[in-house]
């Protein structure tokens, strides 16, 4: 019988359950290992080797060359393991969350200053709010992409 | 016998820290917030406790994917502030209580909950925030800590209704130690917080208000909302909100045991309720036994 997944409807959320935590595990302690500065240094210095000490796969190295912590996530990363990264390069916990909706850093904060994100059509995919992918990328950068296409 | 005289509830967030350590908290961004807490740190000094009993998460500092304890209770002497990457916190090192630990670990295994005993680890902004929010720079904490670690990053987390239950365990084990100690009991995380994703950034006053409003008034119902609610309603990491049913289970209105009525329900001495701390909406509970 297949496992009880209820969180699978929601837009723009990845839950880290057993299955992405396996898919994700050298991954996440690739990140884990960024808790030492001397590792730190070691992967500020050429990155594509640091990575390469893991047996992770392309599209996983890719995406944290990239830091896109989208991808990151979607191959199995965790946020609170990213966040090492995040950590490395000198961003704090607000940059990185933005990072992955598509707004400027002003735009996210700002969100977060009036009172964050809605929850009205974000809790189920199929509704209309934010969230959705038919609005992704948020902020100016979505603005720019719709204006491109006409 | 030791007993517990009050629970506090708190959010977490890491930047709370970052604003303490690099003396930014009368910055306009972050004073509400902290004045939010200028009763809290009065009361704590005339309410100092023998020790705390902190539920907190680790966020993948301590446990790695390496190993993932459900509920893990910290039996050492002592806990140093762990480097998530930025350096470690300038904090002092959290004394322990490996004796009174050790009786909570026996006591509340041989009540069916499997706790995973740690005798050497280091502790994270998820354990040293709420004490600075409470304390704040100290030389050294007023008091000893009992770390209890319980996973809520790697899914699926132990669900309200079991950490309400344990709670209740906890309570009985900390009133069968023989020496008088005063013990507080602090849950903490939360309150609505995505870090990830599209939905990024999404808080729900409604949702936390009501929240506060059920742990108080009506623990047993808050100990009945699924998983599913949290993640839809208060975000992906909204879901820390199970660690408070811990804190909430443990106190002295809640049926427990031969103790079949319960106590009276607990004095509410400080709510408060502020957006944002970065990403995060802080919501913040002390609740004394009577």
């Amino acid at each position: 019988m297949a496992l009880d997944k209820p969180y699978l409807d929601i837009p723009g959320t990845t839950i880290f359950d057993a299955e992405q935590s396996r898919m994700g595990y050298h991954l996440n302690q690739f990140c884990v290992s960024l808790m030492k500065p001397e590792n730190r240094e070691r992967f500020r210095a050429y990155e594509r080797a640091y990575l390469d000490e893991w047996p992770m796969t392309e599209a996983q190295k890719q995406a944290v060359l990239d830091r896109d912590l989208n991808r990151c996530i979607q191959l199995g990363g965790n946020i609170y393991f990213l966040a090492r990264i995040g950590a490395t390069d000198g961003k704090s916990f607000q940059q990185m969350a933005g990072s992955m909706t598509g707004m400027t850093e002003e735009e996210y904060r700002n969100m977060m200053l009036h009172g964050g994100r809605s929850v009205e059509g974000n809790r189920y995919l199929g509704e209309d709010g934010d969230a959705q992918p038919q609005h992704q990328p948020q902020g100016s950068a979505g603005k720019q992409g719709k204006a491109g296409k006409k | 016998m030791a007993n517990i005289t009050a629970s506090v509830y708190t959010s977490h967030v890491p930047a709370i820290g970052v604003a303490i350590d690099q003396g930014r908290t009368q910055e306009p961004y972050w004073q509400p917030l902290f004045q939010g807490y200028e009763f809290s740190r009065m009361w704590m000094q005339d309410n100092t406790p023998d020790v705390i009993f902190l539920v907190y998460n680790d966020h993948a500092t301590a446990f790695s994917l390496d190993i993932i304890p459900t509920f893990a209770i910290g039996c050492a002497a002592e806990f140093k502030p762990a480097d998530e990457g930025w350096g470690p916190r300038p904090v002092p090192v959290v004394k322990g209580h490996p004796q009174l630990a050790a009786h909570i670990a026996q006591s509340v295994i041989q009540q069916d909950f499997d706790l995973t005993i740690v005798n050497r680890m280091e502790v994270d902004h998820g354990l040293t925030v709420p004490l600075s929010l409470m304390c704040g720079q100290p030389q050294q904490w007023p008091c000893a800590v009992i770390p209890f670690a319980v996973n809520v990053v790697q899914y699926p987390v132990p669900s309200g209704r079991r950490c309400f239950e344990l709670g209740r365990a906890i309570r009985r084990a900390i009133e069968s130690f023989d020496l008088p100690l005063k013990v507080q009991i602090w849950g903490t995380g939360g309150m609505s917080h995505q870090l990830q994703g599209a939905r990024a950034g999404l808080i729900n006053k409604e949702f936390d208000n009501l929240f506060l409003d059920k742990l108080i008034a009506d623990p047993e119902a808050a100990a009945m909302i699924p998983h599913i609610d949290y993640v839809r309603e208060a975000g992906s990491e909204g879901i820390e909100l199970v660690m408070w049913l811990i804190a909430r289970g443990a106190m002295s209105d809640v049926k427990s045991g031969s103790d079949v009525v319960g106590g009276q329900p607990p004095k509410v001495v400080h709510r408060f309720y502020h957006v944002p701390a970065s990403n995060t909406a802080v919501g913040h509970l002390i609740l004394e036994n009577k």
